[in-house]
């Protein structure tokens, strides 16, 4: 079967089918890593997004199994690639893409020209865009919805026993940031990206706020809670969105970038050092502006674009990069042991 | 940054086997990135057809031998701050680390540039290295190490079989090998100990998937994993000798990085500053491994692997990594050797991103290496654990089917994809070529999926992952399905078949059409290949970058064509016997001087080794094909103003008249009359037109012609086909059941071609004649002449400018009949005649109207750059004759012989070029320049033993002199044993040695290998037949004992008489400028 991807501007692509054969609308953004592509359906801050991936072959090692994902199940609204491999070859591999987006009914097409995609929204911007398979339908603009809502977890859990307790904020979080908390002996508390701790007495010794999809504007709970946070001046360390959600709660500012950052190559310096990080991201919007008492703590340095930010005396600090990588480089994963030892 | 204003860089050397053009390649951007900064380069390398010893790049180049001797004394006199050793191969390694153990680096005060000796050392040597890798807890195969033979079988025995053999300090693993069973593994090590000491007696890790990653790190720490890449060979074929995808395909996430973590770790550990390989075995089945041998188990316990190779300095796969990504590697590596953060060096291909990332690419590369063992006589084609192949190229497309098929075709092997039909040899079957890694195994992978044999059966026999062999499948199912009538294509299956890499003639061959009639079609159906860039960022950024490719898998250009503004240089393709780096040279000089001209200059080139390829030398590089329909693909885009399709040897200058039919503007000579000086009918004719003599010959199509001819003209005979590249095919006969033999082989081979015959002429000097024309006027040339007497290729001869042996009358001559061919073939542009000359009489063996091997050699001795003038030529510019003489010195080119590596192949000279590189060298007279030369491709002045053996009395009486010369140097002297008693009755006292079928002690093979010989000569007469294997015996255990061997009457002679009036501390120790001047 074949569909189309209609853009916001108008241009149509044609493709062949291989995943759900259903319509599907969100926002059109591209991702330049060369693996991890299971890691990347999976991670919630996808949410409502149609992604096209620029390395062109895909589906190379089939899917793995469920415990190596990034959440339950696919997170992406539709996929385009330019070449899909429908004989996976992995010891891990339990199925084939094409089987896995099947089952969980996202569309998918193979378009050769990704990257003429890509050069498009590189110059245009990340636009709206719908995979058209049978019927028609209209476009969707996921910014208009509460996409915390949608992968938030629904009650709290508890995870792994340790000395300290990390309270992580779930605004979609990926699996990897538990995994790389749990391994470094710590308690995990996780709750939903509104749950308001201080009103229920739960006991730890540091916040974590997520990354997840979306404008950090539209986490007005998320940020209510963490003012709560820092004026305790309980250790506070963001991720991604947890970056941008920091900096809003602590009277910093943040905007959309033209067509985000989605890669895996993304270097990154330590301000203060000639130390630079390669690291992974995904995220469509950037914190430009540093909030009172905090300083700059990485800089990208190809855009000169704002990475993290600390506070100068507070233990508050985060990040715009993935530090549990997955997938990606795992060079940051130090991170989260800075954080640790200042709880 | 450092206070050093003055660095010296060394080389590689010749190009050889396992040591080729990539160092050209990281040397030119070394002294590239080093200029920038202010900072003067001395380069030694007695290469001179690299583009690194030109004007252009080094202040300071000294065309002599890389090793300690010879670098003291140019350290002493250039006095140097600072050295780099990481970016001429193992050459330039092996000669800093004895620099530095015998004191001289210190001694001189010089420093060690980027990685330091004591990380160097840990990594070349493999006991020490496992060791610290086990601390640093990076798993190793369970392995042992060994200096002796007894040694090796008991640790082989405590590890188990198979076993794989590795050595220290070894070029592309020479020495190297699997063995299944005692019996082999005594085999491989009495060889290995015979070029090493210790060697490494392994676990052989049966169907591991291979893995590359290329490290980049700072003085900072700043790390970078710049490419990494999956070999579709397992484990057990050299990287260099695989078929290697980047990046990888099957590596999921978590191995990807879980080995690129590793990666860094090792490259901390070794206080890496600049560029290093990491090479891994990767479990496809991973299972829990054993931690007693330094195996450890990831956290969850699902990858299994390990380290095998370490390499602290640019490599072959650098090189590749290179090309693959855009990335400039060696380049990167200078600057963080002068100690500049990754940080502050900019994307070169962006200009606008930071060189401190890692590549992303849209694409993906496929290498597959070129092969050419059949070219030598009686090597083994079987490829494994040592490097056999003499170049690469790299097919560039946005699926795995489009860059492999591409590769496949850059071969230029006239094999049109993975599909081509195998012709097998008929005593072996399909499995066994499935299951016994050779060149042509690619090709059976294929048959066999005809066959219907299954993915999972030719995984079993090979190896090779699952994977590679669906998209192979893939491939194989297409084809199977295009209709046997052009008229039933449809539109939708030509874009898919070419989407997947399949050439318009192989479609053509399939639909029972040509090529040219399915690129009609195609182009009706405006399927077009798009003009895609290579940005290092996968279009995150926009780029500048002028490194583009062609692929079906798009639907728009990257950039604009370039129109009359442009002109397309068709570059040389694979290195091979017979063509390498001296075309590159051409390649790259003509482009350069396009603008003088203001012309943007177009390289087409796939040869990832290659500085025509590197990012800055041309206004645009396209990666592609060389063949006509990709040729032809730019050149409809671009609509450029001309092609030039004689600076890059033999390959370009095939398309002349495919593409003068189609309608391209070819600058130089007419293609058709390059077609009347390929065809040697319509060349014999014009010769005789012009009243120029040739050897007597004839075209045959039949046997019994061919005898009569021969009756005719008597033996000895020489027989090729009408089209030759190096020689192929070429052979001498001195019989008839060798001519009738050689027939049958020849016409089976090369049905297309009828066999041609000449009378050869014994006793010939050899002449070189290089020139360039305008419009048929001669504007410069330059005469040179071989050591050898004619019957030596002359990519295998010693050449000697200014010529030494020729009469003023002879060249009169030589220069006459050349000026009459070029008017008769209206030449504009360069050619090479060969001749021949004997009693004052010149005859021409033949005529090539494109630029020769020696080009660059000619260039570089006179200071005069014929590729400018070619340029010059190619516009019209009517520059003055140039006339150039050469008085003071002698300068000699010196080929290098790679047998070694090439298991059983005879080291014999003949008329079929055997040399993989060369070398050349300056002296005050021709032994100087040749001692010189010869000590830089491996030579050695004796000191312990000289062997002779002389077949046949002529050989016996010419040798006398010789011997006598030789025995003043009151070093033993070792015979056969009827030529010891023609010495000793000469008065020349010589020891018997025992020929290896004589089974009587003392035997030749026992000296050798105990090293008690160290110059070998072996002179046979050719029609001598009865001795003849056991000969060939003779000369392969010298190679194989690493001894130096002359088996040519004339080059013997040279080198005796060097050794005898020349001692080694006399050689000059001079500069190019000190002998050529600064021009």
């Amino acid at each position: 079967m074949t569909g189309k991807l209609i853009l916001k501007d108008g241009s149509i692509f044609n493709g062949n089918s291989f995943g759900f054969e259903e319509s599907a609308a969100g926002e059109v953004v591209f991702s330049t890593g060369m693996v991890g592509y299971p890691e990347s359906f999976t991670d919630p801050s996808y949410q409502g997004q149609i992604l096209i991936l620029t390395y062109p072959l895909i589906g190379n090692y089939g899917v793995s199994d469920k415990k190596y994902w990034e959440s339950n199940g696919l997170k992406i609204s539709g996929l385009i690639v330019s070449n899909y491999i429908d004989t996976p070859s992995h010891f891990q591999s339990k199925g084939s893409l094409s089987d896995w987006l099947k089952s969980e009914k996202i569309p998918a097409l193979e378009i050769s020209d990704t990257r003429l995609l890509t050069e498009k929204i590189r110059n245009k911007g990340t636009m709206l865009g719908k995979i058209i398979l049978k019927n028609n339908i209209a476009f969707y603009d996921p910014a208009k919805d509460n996409l915390l809502e949608k992968v938030s977890i629904k009650k709290v859990e508890t995870l792994g026993i340790g000395n300290k307790t990390i309270l992580m904020l779930d605004c979609g979080a990926k699996a990897n940031i538990q995994r790389c908390i749990l391994k470094r002996n710590v308690k995990l508390i996780i709750v939903p990206y509104n749950f308001d701790p201080f009103k229920n007495k739960i006991n730890f010794d540091g916040i974590l706020i997520s990354n997840g999809p979306g404008d950090p504007k539209t986490a007005i709970q998320t940020i209510k809670i963490i003012k709560k946070s820092i004026e305790r001046k309980i250790p506070t360390f963001g991720i991604c969105l947890g970056n941008q959600i920091l900096a809003l709660a602590t009277g910093g500012d943040t905007q959309k970038l033209k067509f985000g950052h989605r890669s895996q190559n993304q270097p990154c310096i330590l301000e203060g050092t000639k130390r630079c990080f390669i690291t992974t991201q995904n995220h469509g919007f950037e914190v430009n502006k540093i909030p009172p008492g905090f300083k700059p703590w990485f800089t990208n340095v190809n855009d000169k674009s704002n990475e993290g930010i600390m506070h100068k005396k507070l233990p508050f600090m985060s990040v715009q990069f993935h530090p549990e990588a997955a997938a990606g480089p795992v060079d940051t994963e130090w991170i989260f042991d800075e954080f640790i030892k200042r709880l | 940054m450092r206070n050093i204003k003055k660095i010296l860089i060394l080389g590689s050397g010749a190009l050889k086997i396992g040591e080729a053009g990539e160092f050209d390649y990281s040397g030119s951007q070394a002294i590239k990135a080093l200029r920038e900064e202010g900072i003067r380069t001395v380069l030694v390398n007695p290469n001179i057809a690299t583009i690194q010893t030109s004007k252009f790049l080094a202040d300071t180049v000294y065309f002599l031998p890389i090793n300690k001797f010879f670098v003291e004394k140019i350290i002493e006199k250039e006095k140097p701050n600072g050295i780099l050793l990481s970016f001429g191969g193992q050459t330039a390694l092996n000669c800093g680390l004895e620099l530095n153990r015998s004191g001289v680096l210190k001694k001189y005060n010089v420093e060690v540039l980027g990685t330091q000796i004591s990380g160097i050392k840990l990594t070349e040597d493999r006991h020490k290295f496992a060791e610290h890798l086990r601390k640093i807890n990076i798993p190793v195969p369970p392995s042992c190490t060994a200096t002796t033979i007894k040694q090796t079988l008991q640790s082989a025995e405590k590890i188990g079989y198979p076993i794989m053999v590795r050595s220290s300090f070894a070029l592309g693993g020479q020495g190297s090998g699997i063995a299944k069973d005692e019996e082999e593994l005594k085999k491989i090590a009495q060889t290995a100990f015979s070029f090493v000491k210790q060697i490494l007696v392994e676990k052989y890790l049966y169907h591991y998937k291979e893995i590359e990653y290329e490290i980049v790190r700072d003085k900072d720490d700043n790390c970078i994993a710049v490419c990494n890449m999956e070999n579709m060979d397992p484990l057990g074929i050299h990287t260099g000798e695989s078929i290697v995808i980047a990046p990888s395909q099957t590596l999921n996430n978590f191995e990807y990085h879980a080995l690129r973590d590793a990666a860094i770790k090792i490259v901390r550990s070794l206080n890496i500053i600049g560029e290093c390989n990491v090479q891994y075995a990767l479990n496809p089945y991973p299972q829990t491994p054993k931690s007693s041998d330094g195996g450890q188990t990831q956290p969850n316990g699902e990858i299994e692997y390990y380290v095998i190779e370490v390499n602290a300095r640019l490599s072959r796969s650098s090189a590749l990594a290179s090309k693959a990504t855009g990335y400039p590697l060696a380049y990167v590596a200078a600057k963080l050797a002068l100690g500049k953060n990754l940080t502050e060096i900019k994307n070169k291909v962006t200009q606008i991103t930071s060189a401190c990332f890692e590549p992303a690419l849209d694409y993906v590369v496929v290498k597959i290496p070129r092969w050419d063992i059949n070219k030598f006589k009686k090597a083994d084609e079987k490829i494994g654990s040592s490097m056999k192949s003499v170049g690469e190229v790299m097919g560039i497309g946005r699926r795995f089917e489009e860059s492999y098929q591409k590769a496949i075709r850059m071969l230029d092997l006239e094999i049109e994809g993975a599909t081509s039909e195998f012709i097998y040899n008929k005593n072996k079957t399909l499995k066994d070529y499935l299951k016994i890694p050779t060149p042509k195994r690619m090709f059976a992978i294929s048959q066999a999926l005809r066959e219907k044999i299954t993915v999972e059966e030719i995984y079993k026999l090979t190896g090779i992952d699952p994977w590679f062999l669906n998209r192979i499948k893939y491939i194989v199912d297409e084809e199977s399905s295009i209709p046997k009538d052009i008229k039933k294509i449809t539109k939708e299956k030509l874009l898919l078949l070419k989407k997947i890499g399949v050439s318009d003639k192989r479609i053509g061959e399939l639909a029972k059409t040509t090529g040219l009639e399915i690129r009609k079609l195609r182009k009706k159906l405006k399927i077009i290949p798009s003009v895609f860039q290579i940005d290092t960022l996968a279009g995150e950024f926009p780029a500048k970058t002028n490194y583009l490719y062609l692929t079906y898998n798009g639907q728009h250009n990257d950039v604009k064509p370039q129109k009359k503004s442009g002109v397309i240089v068709l570059g040389s393709g694979p290195y091979r016997i017979g063509s390498s780096v001296e075309f590159d040279w051409t390649c790259v000089n003509t482009a350069i001087n396009l603008r003088r001209y203001n012309k943007k200059s177009i390289i087409v080139n796939c040869n990832p080794e290659t500085v025509s390829t590197d990012y800055d030398i041309s206004d645009r590089l396209y990666f592609e094909e060389l063949t006509f329909e990709r040729i032809a693909d730019i050149y409809d885009f671009e609509n450029p103003y001309g092609v030039i399709i004689s600076v890059g040897g033999q390959t370009p200058n095939n398309r002349a008249f495919s593409l003068k039919s189609y309608g391209a503007n070819i600058l130089g000579t007419d293609p058709s009359n390059i077609e009347i000086a390929e065809d040697r009918s319509k060349f014999s004719k014009l010769l005789d037109d012009i009243d120029v003599i040739q050897p007597p010959w004839d075209k045959f199509t039949t046997e019994q012609g061919a005898l009569n001819f021969v009756e005719k003209v008597g033996f000895p005979v020489l027989i090729r086909p009408s089209f030759v590249l190096s020689g192929t095919l070429m052979r001498v006969c001195y019989t008839k059941e060798e001519l009738l033999n050689f027939i049958k082989e020849a016409t089976l081979i090369s049905k297309e071609y009828p066999i041609t015959i000449s009378k050869f002429i014994v006793y010939a000097k050899e002449i070189e004649f290089d020139a360039v024309a305008l419009k048929g006027e001669i504007k410069a040339s330059v005469i040179s002449d071989h050591v050898e007497n004619a019957g030596v290729h002359s990519g295998d001869a010693t050449i000697v400018l200014p010529p030494q042996r020729i009469y003023l009358e002879t060249q009169r001559k030589i220069e006459q009949i050349a000026q009459k061919l070029a008017s008769a073939l209206s030449i504009s542009g360069p050619f090479n005649i060969q001749y021949l000359a004997k009693n004052n009489e010149v005859q021409v063996i033949e005529i090539n109207l494109r630029a020769s091997r020696t080009l660059p050699f000619i260039s570089k001795v006179t200071g005069v750059d014929f590729a400018a003038l070619c340029v010059d030529a190619f516009f019209g510019k009517n520059n003055p004759a140039l006339d150039l003489k050469i008085n003071d010195f002698v300068a000699v080119k010196v080929a290098q012989f790679s047998f070694a590596r090439l298991t059983g192949a005879d080291p014999l000279l003949h008329v079929e070029m055997s040399s993989t590189g060369e070398v050349a060298c300056f002296g005050e007279d021709l032994e100087e320049a040749f001692l010189k030369g010869e000590l830089a491709v491996g030579g050695k002045i004796p000191e312990k033993g000289i062997f002779i053996s002389l077949g046949g009395d002529e050989n016996k009486i010419r040798f006398l002199d010789n011997a006598k010369d030789l025995a003043k140097l009151n070093l033993p002297i070792f015979a056969t044993e009827k030529t010891a008693e023609f010495l000793k009755r000469n008065k020349i006292k010589a020891k018997v040695l025992y020929k290896i079928h004589e089974h009587k002690p003392p035997t030749l093979l026992d000296y050798l290998q105990k090293g008690k010989i160290d110059l070998a000569i072996n002179l046979v007469d050719s029609h001598i037949k009865k001795d003849i294997d056991d000969d060939y015996a003779i000369r392969r255990a010298a190679v194989d004992n690493n001894v130096p061997l002359f088996t040519n009457f004339r080059k013997a002679e040279l080198f005796i008489r060097a050794i005898t009036r020349k001692k080694i501390s006399e050689l000059l120790i001079k500069s190019w400028d000190d002998y050529v001047g600064n021009n």
